[in-house]
């Protein structure tokens, strides 16, 4: 059964469309990889799948459960679909221990200890134990987005939704970040993944889909997406990035 | 030129000024800023909110209240919070409210209009991501909002609530005109009684004076202290 289910989903803001009958799938243990040139709705189709974006059309599931109906209980289903965004977006205000036990505490209800533990824990995974104590402006943006991803980890998710994870880091910071992911997708983590790192597709990716303009011009196995892309427009668009 | 003057009227009378005339309007001042924060943050809350009608009803409070000189708010208040609580509770008579009840209640509605703005720049102010990484991370609109954006809102803007409190300070004299003992009535009573109205305007002046300095200064040191790290 596909853990994320997206079928002919599309959304509009005013008049413009930008999203247009998008269906793709995620199995479970999956890795999806999302690429596209920007403002190809990549962003905005990530969004919808933990409906952190709204859509008027089409339908939903994850892990069975659909996320545009009004019966669903939003919050039980996005605590458990981690989420890490391009800008971290851990709580300033919050310590690094206490952004990552917030959630757990409040939306999971583990007791403080729990989720002390549980934190540490990831942290340690991480390598960041180190930094507990501190605030999320004191770690640089590839700490701040390895706690970002610990954070996510913390709510023990089915899946993990990933937007331009690497896009606001300096290069030389880019390779921590990914090196985390590049490990937790082995383990066998559900993920989807929006970026433009193309070595990290071609390491970990079971799946690319190419989207333009709104539309998922292609959804194809790793190795044919990289190796004879069918259309032009992922052509042209390989071909931009991958020869720099 | 002070040689008319007999300043002796303070020395005399300034243990009444302070403890039941400054002591008065510190009350107010205080009990107005926590409940005018509280009504101006659910405000601008629903100012901000998504569903139209909601927002609708706050701006047109806000800029309602905002429009009317405060003067007028007092009095109006004062003549009218007996009627609109006897027709909350459905009593048939106008309930009697005490002109302290009165006055706290128009200053705390009042002020919460201003209260409101600041709150409403202070959430504005925060990055939508992070209502985002609190909603992706299961939190409800009411978790979100009280821990995640909030508390950042709340300081961002110390400096500039405590600015708008300075005014609220400055604001409770209005209640002269509703007879009520706060500070510059109180003196005022005094000054008439002995005769000595320069003298004890002069004082009042002064006191106001150094405390509203002394807050600003306040103020301003909060203001390095208080901004967060990003």
């Amino acid at each position: 059964m596909p853990m994320i289910e997206i079928d002919k989903v599309s959304k509009w803001y005013g008049a413009f469309q930008v999203l247009k009958n998008c269906s793709t799938t995620v199995d479970k243990g999956e890795v999806v990889v999302v690429c596209g040139p920007s403002g190809s709705g990549k962003s905005t189709l990530i969004k919808t799948v933990n409906a952190l974006e709204p859509f008027q059309q089409g339908r939903i599931a994850v892990n069975g459960q659909s996320v545009g109906d009004r019966g669903t209980n939003l919050p039980q289903l996005r605590a458990r679909i981690g989420m890490v965004f391009q800008n971290f977006e851990l709580f300033p205000h919050l310590s690094i221990m206490r952004n990552l036990a917030l959630a757990q505490t409040m939306v999971l209800k583990r007791s403080g200890e729990e989720a002390i533990e549980r934190g540490l824990k990831l942290l340690d995974r991480v390598g960041l134990i180190a930094q507990k104590d501190k605030f999320p402006g004191q770690l640089s943006g590839g700490q701040q987005q390895r706690v970002a991803i610990a954070r996510a980890l913390a709510m023990d998710p089915i899946a993990m939704l990933f937007d331009e994870p690497t896009s606001a880091l300096d290069p030389e910071m880019i390779n921590e970040v990914l090196d985390v992911m590049v490990e937790l997708a082995k383990e066998g983590m559900t993920m989807m993944v929006v970026t433009h790192e193309m070595g990290f597709a071609r390491k970990v990716a079971h799946r690319v889909v190419f989207m333009d303009q709104g539309e998922i011009v292609e959804d194809a196995a790793k190795n044919d997406f990289f190796g004879s892309p069918r259309s032009d427009r992922a052509q042209t668009f390989l071909s931009k990035i991958l020869n720099h | 030129m002070f040689e008319n003057f007999d300043f002796d009227v303070i020395a005399r009378s300034w243990q009444a000024l302070i403890f039941q005339g400054l002591a008065f309007t510190a009350q107010v001042t205080l009990l107005a800023m926590a409940g005018g924060i509280v009504l101006g943050t659910l405000l601008a809350m629903m100012r901000l909110s998504s569903f139209k009608p909601l927002a609708w009803v706050a701006a047109g409070y806000v800029n309602l209240l905002r429009s009317i000189p405060l003067v007028l708010v007092i009095f109006w208040f004062y003549f009218l919070v007996p009627y609109i609580g006897a027709w909350i509770i459905g009593a048939p008579r106008p309930i009697p409210v005490g002109a302290f009840t009165s006055a706290l209640v128009t200053f705390i509605m009042f002020e919460a209009c201003y209260y409101c703005e600041i709150m409403r720049a202070g959430i504005q102010s925060i990055p939508s991501g992070q209502a985002n990484a609190g909603y992706a991370l299961g939190m409800n609109y009411w978790q979100m909002m009280g821990r995640v954006i909030l508390p950042q809102a709340f300081r961002n803007m110390t400096p500039v609530l405590l600015t708008q409190t300075i005014v609220l300070f400055q604001d409770v004299s209005l209640v002269y005109i509703i007879s009520l003992p706060d500070f510059v009535t109180i003196a005022s009573k005094i000054a008439q009684r002995d005769g000595r109205l320069i003298e004890m305007y002069l004082f009042v002046a002064v006191v106001y004076l150094a405390i509203c300095l002394l807050l600003s200064h306040f103020v301003k040191r909060l203001q390095t202290r208080f901004a967060i790290a990003r």
